[in-house]
């Protein structure tokens, strides 16, 4: 009663303090995030709603934007493996430099896309060291859709890993011990007793992955380089577009880019709430 | 009844059972072969191709690599970016504490829609915020032709353009730092302040910030080692032009465009080495946090 006495106090202290804050913060996210959002939904729509569907039709746009979403979905199904793999042996493992593993998984977080681009360009590239290997095989990595596979695995490679660490950290053991005492496999541990308290951050991991592997373009350009058409992800068709003064066809690939990756993180937000 | 003679006592046959699945945990064991397999991931994945372009930086020997750093225009891009960089940090470390504290403590209208847009951010690509921002302010936009032409204020292909890209990207890190510390942190030391007739100001910079300082610290750090390596957007705002909008990374993707190697390899060493250094060195702060 004491505290709730205390804090009217305090509200009635603030007077106009929080009013002024509350109204500062709104202002700047609505200049920061709601007006960016807005100009490009207005760009899309500077010729009409005709002007506007046929650039969501163009076929060039879903090529791009199917590639993409293969891309993604091979990279989520890699990283939600080896990802979770990763979280789990940084958790439940202790070894030596383990902090500098720690921190090394965070690289791609903050390295320049650009960067990731050319350093698979010095290992895959015409002058690259794995060069004669390729050309043995008769591979091609640079400028074509592995290259541009290995790059969105590289960027994204953080996000499943984070999901995971701290989900791993509040596993009961005792459950695992217990089942273990049962007389349960590994495999079958994993799958009754680990595998369904990770099942949400999975979620959410995947999620987070496709996102940023859906909207990676600075890696992409690089190692993706010349490619045109056929093998452009989404990001380089906004691009591309752009360079062609096409901004129509760029604002609408940029919505649906914007809107794909936005409805991926809302419905895995959903989903960890809901449960 | 069963003989009960040959049976040893229960713990006994608890332990015969469970025990060396306990141990094989230690020893050679399928944990081992998951241990192998992130560190084969980890390796070629990041710490081969970041030897390889080490190795490429320094080829011709340190000389040369400091003189692909010192020449004028990649000098110039390396200060813009840290100086744009630093200048968004401070900003936003502001703005993200007012901004998580509004969201903890206040109730308002329009909260959660507040609370989801936050996020947004993180989900939009940064090329396409680029070209959001092109639209808003650009020099051919009713804006962005008002601030120009008006007032002499650049947005577009200058460095504020930067800042406000590198803002809009890196937005949710400090708010989302601060937030769950600011939910868990104890109101009676407050209290106890305003019982002592501390008033609301002083009650913040004395009793809060101080909790709120590492948080603040670490997310802060964070958007730093972020923004520095930025490029989706920052190249569709600011364009390349050297000595005035040309960023590290910008720097870099023409470097290789050019197939000037030494130029790329030398100044993505000085971008690969910010940010391994801002990273590691959040890591330990946030490493303290935990320990306190």
């Amino acid at each position: 009663m004491a505290i709730d006495k205390i804090d009217a106090l305090r509200k009635k202290d603030g007077g106009w303090g929080p009013r002024v804050i509350i109204l500062t913060v709104i202002a700047y996210v609505a200049f920061l995030v709601l007006a960016p959002i807005s100009a490009l939904v207005s760009g899309a729509l500077q010729k009409g709603i005709p002007g506007f569907s046929a650039a969501l039709t163009t076929p060039d746009l879903w090529q791009s934007f199917t590639l993409s979403l293969e891309i993604a979905i091979g990279v989520v199904a890699i990283q939600g493996i080896l990802g979770t793999i990763t979280a789990w042996v940084i958790v439940r493992h202790n070894f030596r430099g383990k902090s500098l593993y720690n921190g090394i998984i965070d690289i791609p977080f903050a390295l320049s896309p650009v960067v990731v681009g050319y350093m698979l360009l010095l290992i895959f590239g015409r002058t690259g060291i794995m060069n004669p290997l390729l050309k043995f095989f008769d591979w091609r990595v640079a400028f074509a859709v592995p290259g541009i596979f290995l790059a969105t695995l590289f960027v994204s490679l953080p996000f499943m890993i984070r999901e995971m660490i701290p989900v791993i950290q509040n596993l009961d053991r005792s459950q695992e011990l217990a089942a273990n005492t049962l007389g349960a496999s590994r495999w079958t541990t994993f799958w009754r007793v680990i595998f369904p308290g990770l099942r949400t951050a999975l979620f959410y991991g995947i999620a987070l992955t496709m996102a940023r592997a859906m909207g990676e373009f600075g890696a992409v350009l690089v190692i993706g380089g010349g490619v045109q058409g056929r093998t452009a992800t989404t990001t380089l068709y906004i691009f591309h577009a752009l360079e062609e003064r096409q901004y129509v066809e760029a604002y609408t690939a940029a919505i649906l880019l914007g809107i794909g990756s936005v409805l991926i993180v809302s419905l895995a937000d959903w989903i960890r709430h809901r449960s | 009844m069963r003989p009960t003679k040959q049976a040893p006592p229960i713990d006994k046959r608890l332990m015969e059972k469970v025990g060396p699945r306990l141990k094989t945990k230690k020893a050679l064991s399928p944990e081992l072969g998951l241990r192998v397999l992130s560190f084969v991931f980890i390796l070629v994945m990041i710490v081969i191709p970041m030897i390889v372009i080490l190795q490429d930086a320094f080829r011709e020997g340190f000389n040369e690599f400091w003189h692909q750093v010192s020449l004028p225009q990649a000098a110039s891009a390396i200060v813009l970016t840290l100086w744009t960089s630093a200048l968004m940090t401070a900003v936003n470390a502001i703005m993200g504490l007012a901004t998580a504290f509004v969201l903890v403590r206040y109730e308002f209208p329009g909260k959660r829609l507040l609370n989801a847009i936050i996020d947004l951010p993180l989900a939009i690509p940064t090329l396409v915020t680029g070209v959001m921002l092109v639209i808003l302010y650009g020099p051919q936009q009713v804006l962005g032709a008002f601030l120009k032409e008006r007032i002499g204020f650049e947005v577009i292909f200058a460095p504020p353009g930067i800042v406000l890209a590198l803002l809009f990207i890196t937005f949710p890190f400090v708010v989302r730092t601060i937030q769950p510390v600011l939910l868990e942190l104890d109101q009676a030391q407050e209290h106890a302040a305003a019982t002592l007739g501390a008033r609301g100001w002083t009650i913040f910079r004395r009793v809060i910030f101080p909790a709120l300082a590492l948080p603040t610290l670490s997310g802060s750090l964070l958007s730093f080692a972020r923004a520095v390596g930025e490029f989706g957007a920052v190249v569709i705002v600011a364009g390349n032009i050297p000595f005035k909008s040309q960023t590290a990374a910008v720097y870099v993707l023409g470097a290789v465009e050019s197939e000037n190697r030494l130029a790329a390899s030398a100044i993505s060493v000085v971008l690969i080495t910010v940010s391994l250094a801002v990273i590691l060195f959040t890591n330990r702060v946030l490493a303290r946090r935990r320990g306190a």
